[in-house]
């Protein structure tokens, strides 16, 4: 099997995969990092989004091979060593944007990147277009687009 | 109000785990040498198994075993079951069909499973699966449940595919009323059959202990306990002091996961044959063919009126589509927690409601949030709405000349409302929908050329179930109460174990606060534990807005037993008579003394057990408790949609989304917020976007995320949410529960919204762009005018 070598949440890791073994595949059957979750099976709701190279992109949809060399963070990459959160899961708990927490490791890997592609500053209209790419059945929304706008307002300081 | 008691917006605290990637969902555990199982299916909605050629499949690289129905049958592992009985107007009992867990002679719909292939790694068994060459013989098929009854029967035991037809209420009384009627208003209405859509797939992963004969199931359950009971007495895979069954962190539920699927069978049968740990988590696509779907109802519907708008009669008949087979508690569905409900708020005289619950060759039909009380209002509220247009009564005058004013309120369909205040809901959901300034908002909309809609839906619900002895007189196999166990540590830090279970409720948090404020001690020093039938005594578990009303009344109970020990030890320590001893805030107090205990310092002494005899007192402190609840609880409010719809596309905007819901007692007012917010979405979705298709040939069209419209963040608009409150008088908390309430008002309210708009009561559900364009066209007259 080839071999495949990344960084993830800062670590070096490498592993034998199968040329069809997805990227979230990896990251759960072989790291062990079950954070990242699959809801579905035509990357419509967004469970697995990671960051690939500081870019959201969905693990699902991306082979462990098309990963070689880059730098993954996932949601267990996110809060700082000792434990603080970082500012935008922070606001997820304070505005409580998650319910069952299924959904939530993607939405807030997504949140971060609709920051790094809007700036801090995000109205609701631009969030809740932004966030077309994840799906969440609990909430309605309604706390996860205040956690986003929240969390983005607090990455600023 | 303590900072962590009742009525506190307390920040959750399972969210840590879920925020940092620590949840342990059903996929995530992961168990030495497991293997994966993946399930052949049928294609065919309808078909018979000539032969299944295993070989090739086992063949391939890493398959550890693959298994059919012929084996299930051969080992005699029994069928799944419906537990909820109901007879016919004949008095005959419903047709129920078996329901192996892998089909052997016939297939029924399409997803119904012939084999299982379990392999080293799921790409193996997927590989595998391909192989397994089954051989079928094509039988024509049914999937519209209007066609149900003349279409080829399905099962034996179903002559026209029907499973009863059954009915509540006087007949000849409503007759009686509507010959009386100055206005009756009629409308056909379909309620759309739905995919509950949990984002956590079914998952189950079963263990064999051959040391111990001991089986483990780990699944996505809402209620594991229910789940070993059936799997136990009616599967007959082991015994249930043999059985363990986990549900650990589960990701939504919805009703989906209350039942019991095939795939929890074959795995633990499979576990105990291959002698390996075997692991099955669902696709998305086998979600959308093996989870039960909710609703898909038609039904017709008259409402009779006096010259004034009171409404002097209901009656409905309605065709329940169950689908292939009866799922866990199908029957009670589209029964009583639908029929039951025809009332609303009002106070109507007469009802009567005729189901006919038929099969179909489509995926089973159960409980999706609400379960029959979405069907009822949405019966009721389109009902009243045209009633109120057509007679040119306001809507929100003609609710408010038939609400019940007067509690308790028996309804001529069994339920006996005891509290609530529906004018106070409506009136407050006006003021904050600001419906003053609608005509100007109206006029707004119109020059920009769009359609602006109001629609109004005050909704009841039956929830906090439900009392034992009632549902078993209705024909449930089961009794609906709660346990509870509260275990008071040597510290004084507490656990407590509950039947219910939370896949997204946030009970960690809310049990806590009662707890904490009960007890006096920090939310911090309480832990929920529950999930687990190794820990946790019998239990009903979490659906049906039950876990406040009911879990945590059981709590109650176990707190008040656990204070009466207490006090028992605290005497003792205080040298002072039992009842002389009072408890506040955490402190044990001899009356009209300074002498005390901390609750801390007597938890020690209960354990240490030094200050009185084992005679007089047993040591411990750890007391439980089940709880039967006296009368259903009966949510109520007023949700008020405002629409805008583009003439030239079709396609509706909700501008506005007003909730104002009583739900009695709230312990947390951030997460009954957030329950309302989801209902409303799912019943957003509902309304605009959701619905199963099937061609009459019985494959589902919508099945995929791709083709089934689940709604994203921009369909929806943010909410504005209030509450009310009457406490409930059934329960020691006064809770009424809040889990259902948006997903059962909200599709009315956004069709009487839309409706009001384009000036035609012509719209069925999902009100897509293209269903309203086309009503539109129709209406053209009216909405130019």
């Amino acid at each position: 099997m080839p071999a495949v070598s990344m960084t993830v949440n800062g670590k070096p890791v490498s592993g034998e995969v199968e040329a069809r073994t997805l990227l979230v595949q990896f990251l759960r059957e072989n790291l062990r990092l079950t954070g990242t979750h699959v809801g579905c099976d035509t990357s419509q709701c967004g469970a697995c989004v990671v960051h690939i190279n500081g870019i959201a992109a969905k693990s699902c949809t991306t082979l462990a091979l098309q990963c070689e060399g880059a730098t993954i963070t996932t949601i267990e990459g996110l809060a700082a060593a000792d434990g603080t959160l970082h500012p935008m899961q922070e606001a997820f708990r304070d505005n409580h944007g998650l319910q069952c927490g299924y959904c939530t490791p993607g939405m807030i890997m997504s949140a971060l990147d609709i920051v790094r592609r809007n700036g801090n500053e995000l109205d609701e209209h631009t969030i809740r277009e932004q966030l077309d790419g994840n799906i969440c059945r609990c909430t309605g929304y309604h706390n996860i687009v205040k956690a986003i706008a929240a969390g983005a307002k607090t990455m600023a300081r | 109000m303590s900072a962590t008691g009742i009525g506190a917006a307390v920040r959750r605290k399972e969210d840590i785990r879920f925020i940092t990637g620590k949840g342990q969902y059903t996929d995530d555990v992961i168990r030495p040498g497991e293997t994966r199982a993946v399930f052949v299916r049928s294609p065919h909605a309808r078909a018979k198994i000539k032969r299944i050629d295993t070989a090739a499949a086992k063949a391939m690289p890493g398959v550890v075993g693959v298994l059919t129905g012929a084996e299930l049958a051969a080992d005699k592992v029994g069928g799944l079951i419906c537990g909820w009985m109901i007879h016919s107007k004949d008095g005959s009992p419903m047709k129920m069909a078996p329901h192996p867990a892998l089909a052997a002679e016939t297939v029924n719909h399409v997803g119904d499973a012939v084999a299982v292939v379990i392999a080293e790694t799921q790409a193996q068994a997927r590989d595998a699966a391909e192989k397994v060459k089954v051989d079928y013989e094509l039988l024509p098929a049914v999937s519209d449940p209007a066609k149900a009854k003349n279409g080829p029967q399905i099962h034996g035991v179903a002559p026209k595919n029907t499973i009863y037809e059954w009915s509540l209420g006087d007949a000849k009384a409503v007759d009686s009323a509507f010959a009386a009627a100055k206005h009756v208003t009629k409308l056909d209405i379909v309620n759309n059959r739905l995919v509950p859509n949990a984002i956590e797939p079914r998952a189950a992963l079963a263990e064999y202990d051959s040391g111990t004969d001991q089986l483990t199931l780990w699944n996505t359950s809402q209620n594991p306990h229910v789940a070993r009971l059936v799997i136990s007495a009616f599967v007959g895979i082991a015994p249930e002091h043999k059985l363990r069954v986990i549900a650990p962190d589960v990701g939504g539920g919805f009703g989906s996961k209350i039942f019991i699927y095939p795939e929890e069978v074959v795995c633990l049968w499979a576990a105990r044959k291959v002698k390996r740990p075997v692991k099955w988590t669902a696709e998305r696509h086998e979600s959308f063919v093996t989870d039960a779907h909710g609703r898909d109802h038609i039904t017709h519907a008259e409402l009779a009126l006096d010259e004034h708008g009171k409404i002097l009669g209901l009656r409905a008949k309605t065709i329940a589509n169950l689908g292939a087979y009866m799922s866990t508690f199908s029957s009670s569905v589209p029964t009583y927690l639908y029929a039951t409900l025809l009332s609303g708020q009002y106070d109507i005289p007469q009802i009567y409601c005729e189901v006919d619950a038929v099969y179909t060759n489509t995926v089973p039909v159960d409980a999706y949030r609400g379960a029959g009380r979405p069907e009822a209002t949405f019966v009721v509220e389109r009902l009243v709405e045209v009633a109120a247009r057509e007679m040119g009564i306001d809507p929100a005058d003609i609710r408010k000349r038939n609400f019940i004013k007067a509690f308790p309120h028996q309804t001529p369909v069994i339920m006996a409302y005891d509290a609530g205040d529906y004018n106070a809901s409506l009136k407050k959901a006006m003021d904050l929908a600001d419906v003053k300034g609608f005509n100007k908002r109206k006029r707004e909309s119109a020059r920009h050329g769009k359609l602006r809609g109001l629609g109004y839906s005050t909704y009841i619900e039956a929830c906090g179930i439900a009392p034992s002895q009632a549902v078993g007189s209705l024909g449930a196999g089961v009794g609906l109460w709660e346990s509870a166990e509260v275990r008071v540590n040597p510290t004084g830090s507490v656990e407590v174990l509950t039947g219910s279970h939370a896949h997204g409720q946030g009970h960690e948090t809310t049990f806590a606060q009662l707890v904490s404020e009960r007890l006096g001690i920090p939310f911090e020093n309480v832990s929920i534990v529950h999930g687990d039938t190794d820990k946790v005594q019998f239990g009903m578990g979490t659906y049906g807005s039950r876990s406040g009303a009911v879990g945590m009344s059981a709590i109650v109970k176990a707190l008040d037993k656990v204070e009466a020990k207490a006090k028992k030890v605290a005497a003792h320590m205080l040298e002072a008579a039992e009842g002389d001893i009072e408890f506040k805030d955490g402190k044990f107090t001899v009356a009209g003394t300074d002498k005390s205990a901390a609750f801390g310092d007597v938890a020690l002494n209960a354990y240490i057990a030094h200050k009185f005899s084992g005679q007089e007192l047993e040591p411990g402190l750890k007391e439980t408790s089940f709880y039967d609840p006296t009368n259903f609880t009966f949510p109520a409010g007023c949700h008020i949609c405002e629409v805008e719809v583009d003439t030239e596309t079709g396609k509706t905007e909700i501008v506005n989304w007003t909730a104002v819901d009583d739900f009695g007692t709230v312990i947390n007012p951030m997460i009954v917020e957030g329950q309302v917010h989801g209902g409303i979405a799912q019943g957003v979705g509902q309304a605009l976007l959701e619905g199963v298709v099937y061609d009459k040939d019985g494959q589902l069209v919508t099945g995929s995320l791709m083709d089934y419209t689940m709604p994203r963040a921009h369909d929806l608009p943010s909410f504005k949410v209030g509450t009310t409150e009457t406490k409930s008088p059934s329960n020691p908390l006064g809770i009424k529960g809040c889990g259902e309430a948006g997903a059962i008002a909200a599709p009315a309210a956004v069709i009487n919204a839309i409706t009001d708009a384009i000036g035609s009561e012509a719209l069925t559900m999902p009100a897509t762009a293209n269903t309203v364009w086309t009503a539109l066209q129709r209406a053209k007259p009216r909405a130019a005018a």
